[in-house]
């Protein structure tokens, strides 16, 4: 039993540092970078994706006996195309203001690699409890990388935060980090950050290591 | 569907026949197709109401003091109500005050701008041949410049009371000072200039063929659009 | 005529696919690594652009004005069949054309741009010439793109770049800074 509930909490944790699909695996970056241009659209579309994603992990992993191989691709597309209409259409009937922002993206989530590969590769091979939990660790993993790049766009770009202002007036914002060359420059320089950090922690381990050999 | 399913498996290992793969995708297909219509029935009604409210809200804006609308097209060379079945893709909007008097029509158009094509609304007054407001719908301008056409009240309250003829023009910040003219927003040229483009051509597309003031078609009170604000 | 012009000029330059609306991105990032490459697969791509343009107008104007919430589904299902039936066919009909193009054709199916295209133009109720010449312009933008990342990422090979920022980093702020170039292009049509 604890064997398995860590084995869940591993499933849920991966997606969000080590295995996180936009930083590390970089995937899904279509939608991501186009709609990051303020904290609230990153999180709106975030949501959208992770309830495509859950939902669709939910369904492959409790059919997956009665999918053949041949067709599974298919039968994944049509799943995900379903949600993600569900997700279109919820939208634009409760939050019209966001969907307009959102626009054409929503469907695109479809084309997200991310998600047609969390079937293939996991929720097709595993058990339902398992799928889910991987599935909610990735689009954890998913929304944080959103967040992050949406906020330090919307930041730098606008000078606020949620629409909040930040600073008063007292900031001269970049208008092109909220322009589409922003979205590039942040995310390529968060993923030089993220290799940097790997680094550090590589050379900081070696050195435990070594610190260890010559200690015993 | 699934007794033909399991008839036709004798083996879960090996290679299913056709029927099962065509079988398992239409059944795939179905139920994806009964989730698709079930959601887009409980939606339906909820988002034509947010699109008619939005529409209404902005004909209102740009047309002061009118608290009732239709929807208006040409058929046979006269300009009807817009009814059901009918096509509304070439179609301008009258407001009607309290009274259901007349006011003016709000006319939408489109246009390419400084980024991407610009969709806006206008109200006009053939009465006194003036231009009452004008509000962007739809525009990609650039954020902190191009923008303004929607978000600087300065530019977007020039379109109050603005004569059309013989055209509107746009000039620099303090150079004009005739009635028909714009301030261009300072380093927007070229958005504003877009915002008055579209005004000018879809007067020219609209306002010879509309009926001669005074005979304007009345509020016709099934189309329901009756809401007051 | 000048709307068709402006439609062509704005999806090719102005709007580019690839460096305003990111779409694309992952063979963008993937497979421009050669300038030859590059430059197939952009050919392919608009290619397919074209069948799905004309897939999506079928569709439109005969399937989904009926049934608006099929879009999606029928977009992506018709699309991708299409283009396999037409790969079947080149590879029938014209050996040396399929060498060319073909091996490309199955991963530009499931590429972004191709169904973004679809939505795009059905959005902006692009009828038959329009939906053709935004395709050609998408397309033709997306190759642009395609080799002018290529030829950068060619020239940087022969120059020390940082371990730390090598790859898709370095990939993505080439691309920022293409992005940033192309948005000079903006205006081109209102100033006058």
């Amino acid at each position: 039993m604890i064997e398995s509930e860590n084995q869940d909490y591993n499933e849920l944790i991966k997606g969000i540092w080590r295995d996180n699909p936009v930083f590390v695996q970089v995937l899904g970056m279509c939608p991501m970078l186009a709609v990051t241009n303020s904290a609230i659209n990153a999180i709106a579309m975030g949501m959208a994706t992770l309830f495509v994603l859950v939902g669709s992990s939910f369904l492959v992993a409790t059919f997956k006996k009665w999918i053949p191989k041949q067709i599974r691709i298919s039968c994944f597309i049509i799943i995900i195309a379903t949600f993600v209409t569900v997700a279109d259409y919820t939208l634009l009937a409760l939050i019209p203001t966001v969907h307009k922002e959102l626009g054409a993206f929503i469907p695109l989530i479809v084309a997200n690699c991310m998600i047609l590969g969390r079937q293939e590769a996991f929720a097709s091979k595993n058990t339902v409890r398992l799928a889910v939990m991987d599935a909610l660790g990735m689009s954890a993993g998913f929304v944080f990388a959103l967040f992050t790049l949406g906020a330090v766009r919307e930041i730098l770009g606008s000078g606020s935060l949620f629409g909040v202002d930040l600073f008063g007036g007292a900031f001269e914002p970049w208008i092109i980090m909220i322009l589409p060359p922003g979205g590039f420059l942040t995310l390529g320089l968060i993923l030089f950050f993220f290799n940097w950090v790997t680094h550090r922690r590589e050379i900081f381990l070696e050195r435990v290591a070594e610190a260890e050999r010559s200690g015993s | 569907m699934t007794e033909i399913i399991t008839a036709n498996r004798p083996d879960a290992e090996a290679d299913p026949p056709p029927i099962r793969l065509i079988a398992t995708l239409a059944l795939a297909g179905l139920i994806s197709g009964v989730a698709i219509v079930g959601i887009f029935e409980a939606t339906f009604e909820t988002i034509a109401v947010n699109k008619a409210r939005e529409l209404r809200a902005a004909v209102f804006k740009v047309l002061p003091g009118v608290s009732q609308m239709q929807e208006l097209t040409y058929a046979d060379e006269q300009l009807v109500p817009v009814t059901e079945g009918m096509s509304s893709e070439n179609s301008i909007y009258a407001g009607y005050d309290k009274e259901l008097n007349f006011v003016g029509y709000a006319i939408p158009g489109e246009g390419p701008g400084f980024q991407d094509t610009i969709k806006l609304l206008y109200g006009y007054i053939p009465a006194d041949r003036k231009v009452m407001g004008m509000e962007v719908l739809e525009s990609r301008e650039t954020p902190g410049l191009g923008d303004k056409i929607y978000k600087d009240d300065v530019f977007v309250g020039s379109f109050r009371d603005l004569p059309i003829d013989p055209i509107i023009e746009v000039v620099k910040k303090g150079r004009g000072g005739k009635d028909n003219q714009v301030d261009a927003i300072t380093g927007a040229t070229i958005s504003s200039r877009a915002v008055v483009r579209i005004i000018n051509e879809n007067n020219a597309k609209w306002l010879d063929n509309l009926p001669s003031p005074g005979s304007e078609p009345g509020l016709r009170v099934e189309t329901n659009e009756v809401v007051h604000d | 005529m000048q709307e068709l012009f402006w439609i062509f000029i704005s999806s090719l330059l102005i709007n580019n696919f690839v460096l305003t609306y990111f779409l694309g991105i992952c063979p963008f990032l993937g497979v421009s690594n050669s300038l030859e490459t590059s430059f197939r697969l952009g050919l392919a791509t608009t290619f397919v652009m074209l069948v799905t343009a004309l897939c999506a107008w079928v569709l439109n104007t005969y399937l989904l004005i009926y049934a608006p919430y099929l879009r999606l589904i029928s977009f992506i299902v018709v699309i991708a069949s299409t283009v396999q039936f037409i790969e079947m066919l080149i590879k029938k009909m014209s050996p040396t054309l399929f060498r060319a193009l073909g091996i490309f054709l199955p991963l530009i199916t499931t590429n972004c741009a191709i169904l973004g295209l679809a939505i795009f133009s059905t959005n902006r109720g692009y009828g038959f010439l329009e939906g053709i010449t935004y395709a050609l312009g998408a397309g033709f933008g997306f190759t642009i793109a395609m080799v002018l990342l290529a030829g950068l990422r060619e020239e940087s090979e022969l120059s020390e770049v940082p371990a730390l920022i090598e790859g898709t980093a370095m990939n993505l702020i080439i691309a920022g800074i293409l992005s940033m170039a192309f948005m000079g292009f903006a205006g081109l049509f209102s100033s006058t």
